[in-house]
C-alpha cells in the first residue's frame, strides 16, 4: 500500500457525556478513495471536522503525510491541503460563483486582479474535470447540484490534495454523481486522496478503494471495497440486518386525485422551469418524479403546493381547480387534503428553533383541535406530539426539544408525521430521504407504500433513482421543465439516466 | 453530529449570561470611573444607594422602568416577528398627540378613571397608526423597516414641534407644550405602595402606568407563547419561507405584528405624560424608544427578562442622576457612557461570553444542554 495521506491515531472527542469518537484509528492510503460509512450521529462528521479543524480532538493524533499536524483551524487544513465539500454548502448566496471561489484567498487588497487570476484558474479547472459552471452566475440562483460543483472547485482552487466531501450526492443524479465519481477518480489518478462520507452504499462500492465502517462513535471496520458486500457493510453500520429495497403489492388506482394541466412556471429570474407539463395521480398510486436537481422539480412542487405562482396551466384537485395566479394560500390546500412534504426541511417544513410539538403544527395551527378560541390548545398540541413521536418511532422522545437537535432523519420524520397524520388525499413529497440514514429511509419507504395502500394518491419527487424505482408505480422523468418520458417501476436506471440527461424518447427506446 | 452546544438550562440563559455582561459592563465602567480620577467603588455605593436607597430613589427608578418596559416590549413584539423596529421612539412621540387630544378634551368633564381607558386607546391607536405605514411600506414594496421606521422618527418629531410651538400651544404661552391638564387627566400615584414598607417619600412620580405596564408584559407573553397570532409571527420571524409554507400570510403577519408593536410604543406615553408632566412637552419621550432596543435584547425579548432589564435600565437614570449630583467629577454624559456600557455589553456583545458559558456548561453536565446520549441505534 502507499504512503499514508492522514492517519488517526487514538482520536477521542466528548461534547460532555458524548463520546462523538472514541478510539478512533484510520489510516487513510495516498491516492485512493476512501470511504467511511455510519448512520447518522455515528461521528463520520465530527471526525472529519477534527480533521478540518472545527474542533480539536480531546486526545489522539492526527499525521498528515506521515508527519504529526496541529490542526486548530480549517487555515491550518488549508495550508496542509486539506480541502473540504461540507454537506450544507458554505457559500454566500448573493455573491457569484467566481467571488464566492476567491472568498477567503483573495491575493490583494483590489479585488480585480484576484478575479482575473481565479477566472482562468477556474477555466483550467473546469476544462480538466469537466465541472462546467457560469462563473458570473448568483449562488441562490443555481440549482444545488451546481452549487455544489462550485465548492468542489472552491477546495481545488486552494489547492487542496486531499479532498473530503461530506453526503456530496445527497443532491445529485446517478449521471450527476457518475460525472461526480469521474472527476474523483481522475483526481485520484493525479495523486490526490478522496475521502468519501456517505452513508449510500452503492457508491461506496462503485468507486472507493477501501471503505472504514463507524458506528455509535467507534471505528467497527475498515475493509477493501472489492472484497466485502453491500449486505456486509449495512450490517456493520446498523448492527442488524436491512432491507435495501422495500417490498409492496401490485398498485390498485383508483380515481384521479389530481390533474396538472399544461403547466407553466417560471422562477424569480424568469427562466421558464416548469414547461407546458401535464399529468395525473389516480388514488392509491405512487408518481415518482425522476431528473437532474434544477431541472424544474423543485417549482413543480411548489406550484402545486400553492407556494408559487404558476404562469399558466392548471391544476385540479379532487376535480376542483386550485388557483394558481399567486392567490394560492397553501393553508386552504391543506384543508381541501392536499399535505406537502417540502424539498428543504431545514428552511421550508420546519423552523428549527421551534421545539419538536410546535413544529409538528406547523401549516395546522389553524385546525380547532389545536386551538382554544385564540389561544394555543398546549395541552392538545403536546399530546399531538408525542402521539406522533411513538408512532413514527421519533428520537429521541421529547417534544419540547428544540428541533435543530434532532437528526436529519428524526426531522424527517417530524415533518412526514405532521403531513401524514392529517390523512391527506394526495400527498406530495419533495427528496424523502436527503440526509437520512439507512434505517430511517426503510421506515420513510414503508410509511410511504402505506399510504398508498389506504388508497391516498402519492407525488414523490427524487434525485435518487434507487428511491424513485423502489417506490413508484409509475416514473415520469423530467428534463429542461417538462416530462421527457414515462416509464414503469420495472425501468432500468440505464433507461431512465438517458432520458434524465435529455437524450430523446426514441433514442432511449431503442 | 448534532449541535455540541445545543441549549443552556433557562436559569443561564436567562440570568447567568445578562449578569456575566452586566458585571463586565460595570468593571469596565469602573475604569472609566478610575480615569476621571474618582473611586468606582464609592460611585457604585452612590448609584445603587440613588436608586434603591431612598423612597424617593426607589419611585423614581421604577416610574423610569415604566417607560422602559412599554418601549422594551414594543421592540421585542416586532423583533419575535423577525422585524427590527428602531421606530419606537417616534412612534410613543407621536402618540403624545392621541393622548394629549384625549387629556386636552376630557379633563375637565370626566374623572381620571375614564380619561385614562380613552388615553389608552388614543396612544395605542395613534402609536398602531404610525407603525402601520413603515410596516405597510415593508410587506407590500419591501422598503426596508429599519430604515423606513428611523425615517419616520425624524417625521414624528418635526410633526409634533410644529404641533407643540403651534396649534396645540395656548396662545399666551412661551413654552413648547400643551397647556397643563386638570385634575382629570392626572393619574394617581403609586408612592403609598412604596410608603407602605415603611420608606419615605418626598414627591415622585411613580403612578399607576407601572401597574399597566406590568400586565402589558403579561399580555404580550400570552400573546407571543400562547396564541395562534403568536405562533404564527413567531414562524414567520425564525422562516419567512416556512411561514410561507404554512400558509401564514406575510403581508397580515407584518402588519399585525407592527401595529401591536407601535401600540405598545404608544402606551409608554400615558407615563411620562398623564402621569408626571401632566402636559405634552417637547421632547418628552428623550430617547426612551431607544433604550428600550437595549431593554429588550438585554431581557432576550421575554417579558420577564425585559421587566427586570427595564428595572435595572431605570436604576441607571435614576442612579446615574444621583450620581452626577454627589460626584462633580462625573457629569450627565458619564452617565451616558455607562449607560452605553450596558447596552454594548448586554445588547451588542450579548453573545461574547456565550460560547464560553456553553463549553463549561457541556462539560460539566451534557443532559442539561440538551444532548442526548448515543443510543442503541441512531435514526
Amino acid at each position: 500500500m502507499a504512503q499514508a495521506a492522514i492517519e488517526l491515531i487514538g482520536i477521542n472527542k466528548s461534547f460532555g457525556a458524548v463520546r462523538a469518537n472514541r478510539d478512533i484509528n484510520l489510516e487513510i492510503a495516498r491516492g485512493t478513495i476512501h470511504g467511511i460509512v455510519g448512520e447518522n450521529g455515528a461521528g463520520k462528521s465530527t471526525l472529519m471536522s477534527i480533521l478540518y479543524g472545527f474542533y480539536q480532538a480531546d486526545s489522539g493524533e492526527i499525521r498528515v503525510g506521515g508527519k504529526p499536524a496541529s490542526i486548530k483551524t480549517s487555515n491550518d487544513a488549508i495550508a496542509l491541503g486539506i480541502g473540504m465539500v461540507h454537506q450544507h454548502f458554505m457559500l454566500v448566496d448573493n455573491f457569484t460563483v467566481l467571488e464566492n471561489i476567491i472568498l477567503g484567498a483573495e491575493s490583494d487588497a483590489l479585488l480585480k486582479k484576484s478575479i482575473a487570476k481565479a477566472r482562468s484558474e477556474l477555466e483550467r479547472l473546469e476544462r480538466e474535470y469537466g465541472l462546467e459552471v457560469d462563473p458570473d452566475a448568483i449562488i441562490e440562483e443555481l440549482p444545488v447540484g451546481l452549487q455544489q460543483r462550485v465548492e468542489i472547485l472552491k477546495a481545488l482552487y486552494r489547492g487542496a490534495e486531499i479532498l473530503i466531501l461530506d453526503e456530496p450526492t445527497g443532491v445529485l443524479t446517478p449521471a450527476e454523481a457518475d460525472h461526480l465519481f469521474r472527476i474523483l477518480k481522475q483526481l485520484k489518478e493525479q495523486g490526490k486522496t478522496v475521502v468519501l462520507i456517505t452513508h449510500k452504499l452503492r457508491e461506496i462500492m462503485a468507486i472507493t478503494d477501501n471503505v472504514s465502517v463507524m458506528r455509535q462513535g467507534t471505528m467497527v471496520a475498515t475493509r477493501e471495497t472489492a472484497k466485502t458486500t453491500v449486505g456486509e457493510l449495512a450490517e456493520l453500520m446498523v448492527g442488524r440486518r436491512v432491507l435495501l429495497r422495500v417490498e409492496k403489492g401490485e398498485a390498485e388506482a383508483g380515481a384521479v386525485k389530481l390533474a396538472v394541466k399544461n403547466l407553466t412556471v417560471k422562477d424569480s429570474r424568469g427562466v421558464t422551469m416548469v414547461d407546458d407539463i401535464s399529468f395525473d395521480i389516480k388514488a392509491g398510486e405512487i408518481v415518482g418524479i425522476a431528473g437532474v436537481a434544477g431541472n424544474g422539480q423543485s417549482e413543480l412542487l411548489e406550484a402545486i403546493s400553492g407556494i408559487r405562482r404558476a404562469v399558466s396551466g392548471s391544476v385540479m384537485l379532487d376535480g376542483k381547480p386550485i388557483d394558481l395566479t399567486g392567490a394560492a394560500d397553501p393553508g386552504e390546500l391543506r384543508d381541501r387534503g392536499l399535505a406537502h412534504v417540502p424539498e428543504d426541511r431545514h428552511h421550508v417544513g420546519l423552523v428549527l428553533a421551534f421545539e419538536e410539538n410546535e413544529n409538528s403544527i406547523l401549516g395546522y395551527h389553524d385546525d380547532p383541535r389545536y386551538l382554544k378560541g385564540p389561544f394555543l390548545n398546549i395541552d392538545a398540541i403536546m399530546a399531538d406530539a408525542k402521539d406522533k413521536i411513538e408512532k413514527y418511532d421519533i428520537r429521541p422522545g421529547n417534544p419540547r426539544l428544540k428541533t435543530a437537535n434532532f437528526s436529519g432523519g428524526n426531522q424527517q420524520k417530524i415533518v412526514l408525521a405532521r403531513e401524514m397524520e392529517q390523512d391527506p388525499g394526495v400527498l406530495i413529497v419533495g427528496q424523502p430521504t436527503r440526509g437520512v440514514d439507512v434505517g430511517a429511509i426503510e421506515f420513510i419507504h414503508k410509511r410511504l407504500i402505506a399510504m398508498r395502500d389506504q388508497g391516498k394518491a402519492v407525488l414523490v419527487v427524487s434525485v435518487e433513482l434507487d428511491e424513485i424505482r423502489s417506490l413508484s408505480d409509475r416514473i415520469l422523468v423530467m428534463f429542461a421543465g417538462r416530462i421527457v418520458g414515462e416509464r414503469g417501476p420495472e425501468a432500468t436506471e440505464g433507461e431512465l439516466g438517458l432520458l434524465m440527461a435529455g437524450v430523446e424518447r426514441q433514442e432511449a427506446a431503442e | 453530529m448534532s449541535t455540541p452546544y445545543a441549549k443552556l438550562p433557562a436559569w443561564a440563559d436567562y440570568g447567568l449570561i445578562p449578569l456575566i455582561n452586566l458585571s463586565v459592563a460595570f468593571i469596565v465602567a469602573g475604569f472609566v470611573v478610575m480615569l476621571v480620577g474618582e473611586n468606582p467603588f464609592r460611585a457604585a455605593v452612590i448609584l445603587v444607594e440613588g436608586a434603591f436607597g431612598k423612597g424617593t430613589g426607589i419611585a423614581f427608578t421604577l416610574f423610569y422602568a415604566t417607560t422602559f418596559i412599554f418601549t422594551g416590549l414594543s421592540v421585542a413584539v416586532a423583533a419575535h416577528c423577525g422585524l427590527f423596529n428602531i421606530g419606537t421612539e417616534g412612534q410613543a412621540y407621536i402618540a403624545g398627540l392621541g393622548v394629549g387630544v384625549v387629556c386636552l378634551a376630557f379633563d375637565s368633564v370626566l374623572p381620571w378613571w375614564l380619561t385614562f381607558p380613552l388615553a389608552i386607546a388614543a396612544g395605542a391607536a395613534v402609536g398602531a397608526l404610525w407603525a402601520l405605514i413603515p410596516a405597510y411600506l415593508q410587506a407590500k414594496r419591501g422598503s426596508h423597516i429599519v430604515i423606513t421606521t428611523i425615517m419616520f422618527n425624524f417625521i414624528a418629531a418635526s410633526i409634533m414641534v410644529y404641533l407643540l410651538v403651534g396649534p396645540l400651544k395656548p396662545a399666551a404661552s412661551q413654552a413648547p407644550q400643551t397647556r397643563n391638564f386638570l385634575a382629570g387627566a392626572e393619574l394617581p400615584k403609586l408612592n403609598w405602595i412604596i410608603e407602605l414598607f415603611g420608606a419615605k417619600i418626598r414627591s415622585a412620580p411613580f403612578n399607576i402606568c407601572f401597574l399597566l405596564a406590568l400586565v402589558m408584559a403579561f399580555l404580550v407573553w400570552l400573546l407571543i407563547w400562547r396564541t395562534k397570532l403568536g405562533y404564527e409571527m413567531r414562524t414567520y420571524g425564525h422562516s419567512p419561507k416556512a411561514a410561507r409554507y404554512a400558509g401564514i400570510s406575510e403581508t397580515r403577519i407584518v402588519l399585525i405584528a407592527m401595529m401591536i408593536s407601535g401600540a405598545l410604543a404608544g402606551m409608554m406615553t400615558l407615563n411620562p405624560v398623564m402621569g408626571d408632566q401632566h402636559n405634552v412637552a417637547i421632547d418628552f419621550v428623550s430617547g426612551a424608544g431607544f433604550v428600550g432596543i437595549a431593554v429588550a435584547l438585554m431581557g432576550r425579548l421575554h417579558p420577564v427578562g425585559i421587566v427586570l432589564a427595564a428595572i435595572l435600565f431605570g436604576m441607571l437614570y435614576q442612579g446615574g442622576a444621583e450620581l452626577a449630583f454627589e460626584m462633580p467629577a462625573i457629569s450627565r454624559d458619564m452617565i451616558v457612557i455607562i449607560q452605553g456600557l450596558v447596552i454594548l455589553f448586554a445588547g451588542a456583545l450579548e453573545h461574547m461570553f456565550r460560547p464560553y458559558v456553553q463549553a463549561l456548561f457541556a462539560s460539566f453536565s451534557p443532559r442539561s444542554v440538551g444532548i442526548e446520549a448515543v443510543k442503541g441505534k441512531g435514526a
